[in-house]
């Protein structure tokens, strides 16, 4: 039988805000264990939790790019379970009536755009940490209280790659919006799947399983897969899915069942008395509305029109917000009109650079000014494609200037027509044979020349040169 | 409404708590009691009151996004039993 898969994403984001979310300790990453707790995180009776006004109006930000409906009336629950990184026993949460409903995003695969549904954006404070040691855990209850904002999406992702692609193109989204460090390393971001497999062309959903511990989107579309098979896998040998909560172990690339929790997923919810409910004017949302900053897909379509980029460069060129400014920041100071040059080496050559070293285009540290004058030699013909990438790699590794690098390695083209003749004469009383081939009408000795030549001047002859007046030459002799 | 012993395990399970057979049996019967009082409130008539999630007629309580001091490590870690550094240590739970 053929099984199709179909997954919902449950991502965290951490907003960046100065102070927690109802107190004011400091969100600061890294600080010693336990030095940024109060009364307040810590649940100590007869404290009182208060919102964070920064933070709802980031969670507003959110929703409206998302294209969510902020609702009028929004209130928080309390969600209870025991666990030692819980130190009030319940993690203050939103349940019946979430921020916001019904957004989307749109992911780009090869059979084209896909619309994927946003179910619910809702507040949350995030609980502590544990360390497990040898016999014992340790509890920092740093990260209690820390503001989170819940992104469900609807279960309308098919493969682990449309995962893995709406995750990429929310996380864009949140980086333009600077609400996020949106980082999966510190835990700013995080993201938790819902899979089950069901027969093709049947709409009853199958039971899924919690996919847990993704610590990489790579992780999140590897373990998808892996579960994607243990499922159908299952089902062909008449065995029943339970549904249950996995945990993904990265090094040993599969999932597996979690310790019940036993009723854990009774979460006994209830209104928080603590918090009085909050009521969102629409004059509110629509002002952040219009603050919004222009996003992925509108910058994607702008450098389409300023610079006159296809919808692949652009699209591959706005995915960071940072590199999209780099890259706008160079296109914009580039002389000339067709700005396809510029593209080319920011998507070619400085893209693969950054992959060589794990970064983004921001992280080679290359200034605008640098990378055009690297540009401009080539425009002039004083060097080559080829010598160019050279000299690109030396300006990233060394921090030195195109032209000092240029001048030091001695790699500019020789153009000059009465050097190049020299080598020109050298080569043709060194390659009789090739010499006949060519007048004898065979095209690739005059290649073969070339290159001979090529190698007299250590590749520094330019090309287009030396092929008109190695054409010229032969015709006379 | 009957609370069986099986219920009151159930809701022992959730608040992590051991009971014992005659704590069982005797919880069962004080739970029951409990929720059989507060069944009460079923006979109120509400057809003419809108839900509510909250008994104050305030809302939007907010603060501004400052920070404040927070408490010593030492303090924070003065009463618990078990502790490492400035973590607390508890049984190892993964
Ligand atoms: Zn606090």
């Amino acid at each position: 039988m053929n099984y199709e898969p179909v997954i919902g994403l449950e991502v965290h984001v951490q907003i960046k805000t100065k102070s927690k979310a109802f107190c004011g300790c400091s969100t600061e990453f890294g600080a010693e264990p336990n030095s940024q707790v109060c009364p307040v995180c810590l649940g100590f009776p007869g404290s009182l939790p208060v919102l964070n006004a920064s933070f709802l109006d980031a969670a507003i930000k959110v929703a409206v790019a998302l294209g969510c409906q902020v609702q009028e009336f929004t209130k928080f629950d309390r969600k209870h379970y025991f666990y030692p990184d819980l130190p009030k026993n319940y993690q203050i949460s939103q349940y019946d009536l979430p921020l916001a409903l019904n957004g989307f995003v749109d992911i780009e695969l090869e059979s084209g755009a896909k619309r994927i549904r946003v179910k619910r954006v809702h507040l949350e404070e995030d609980a502590g940490k544990l360390i497990h040691a040898d016999k014992m855990s340790l509890v920092d209850f740093n990260r209690t209280g820390m503001p989170l904002l819940e992104i469900v999406s609807e279960p309308d992702l098919y493969s682990p790659q449309e995962a893995y692609e709406y995750l990429n193109n929310l996380k864009s989204i949140l980086s333009y919006l600077d609400i996020s460090d949106c980082d999966m390393e510190k835990g700013s971001l995080r993201c938790d799947a819902n899979i089950s497999v069901r027969p093709k062309g049947e709409e009853k959903l199958g039971i899924k399983s919690e996919l847990k511990n993704l610590n990489s989107f790579r992780a999140v579309r590897d373990s998808l897969t892996y579960e994607i098979e243990r499922q159908v896998g299952a089902l062909g040998v008449g065995e029943k899915i339970i549904q249950e909560t996995r945990l993904w172990d990265d090094k040993e690339s599969k999932t597996y069942s979690m310790r019940s929790k036993g009723e854990a997923k009774d979460y006994r919810y209830f209104p928080d008395p603590d918090l009085p409910p909050f009521i969102i004017k629409f004059s509110k949302v629509d002002e952040i509305r219009k603050a919004l900053p222009e996003l992925p897909k509108e910058k994607q379509v702008r450098l389409m029109r300023d610079f006159g980029l296809s919808e692949y460069d652009a699209g591959i060129l706005v995915f960071s917000k940072k590199d999209a400014e780099y890259s706008e920041d160079c296109m914009r100071k580039y002389p000339k009109e067709n700005k396809k040059q510029v593209a080319n080496l920011l998507i070619g050559p400085l893209l693969s650079e950054a992959n060589n070293r794990n970064c983004r285009l921001v992280g080679l540290d290359l200034s605008a000014e640098n990378l055009l004058e690297l540009i401009d030699y080539v425009d002039s013909n004083k060097i080559s494609h080829l010598t160019a990438k050279i000299v690109l790699t030396e300006m990233i590794d060394t921090k030195k200037k195109a032209s000092v690098i240029i001048q030091e390695k001695n790699l500019v083209q020789i153009s000059d027509t009465s050097s190049l003749n020299i080598s020109i004469e050298e080569v043709i009383k060194e390659n009789d044979k090739s010499v006949q081939d060519f007048k004898n009408g065979k095209e690739n000795a005059l290649m073969f020349l070339v290159g001979q030549v090529m190698k007299k001047t250590k590749g520094k002859a330019n090309p287009k040169i030396l092929q008109e007046l190695l054409r010229g030459r032969l015709k006379d002799a | 409404m009957q609370i069986t012993k099986d219920t009151v395990k159930y809701v022992a399970a959730l608040a992590r708590i051991e009971l014992k057979e005659e704590e069982l049996a005797r919880l069962s019967g004080q739970l029951e009691g409990i929720l059989n009082f507060i069944d009460k409130l079923k006979e109120a008539d509400v057809s003419q009151v809108s839900p509510t999630s909250h008994i104050l007629t305030v809302n939007n309580v907010l603060r501004k996004d400052e920070l404040k001091t927070s408490l010593k490590p030492e303090k924070v870690l003065n009463n618990a039993p078990h502790k490492e550094g400035t973590s607390f240590v508890v049984p190892k739970v993964i």
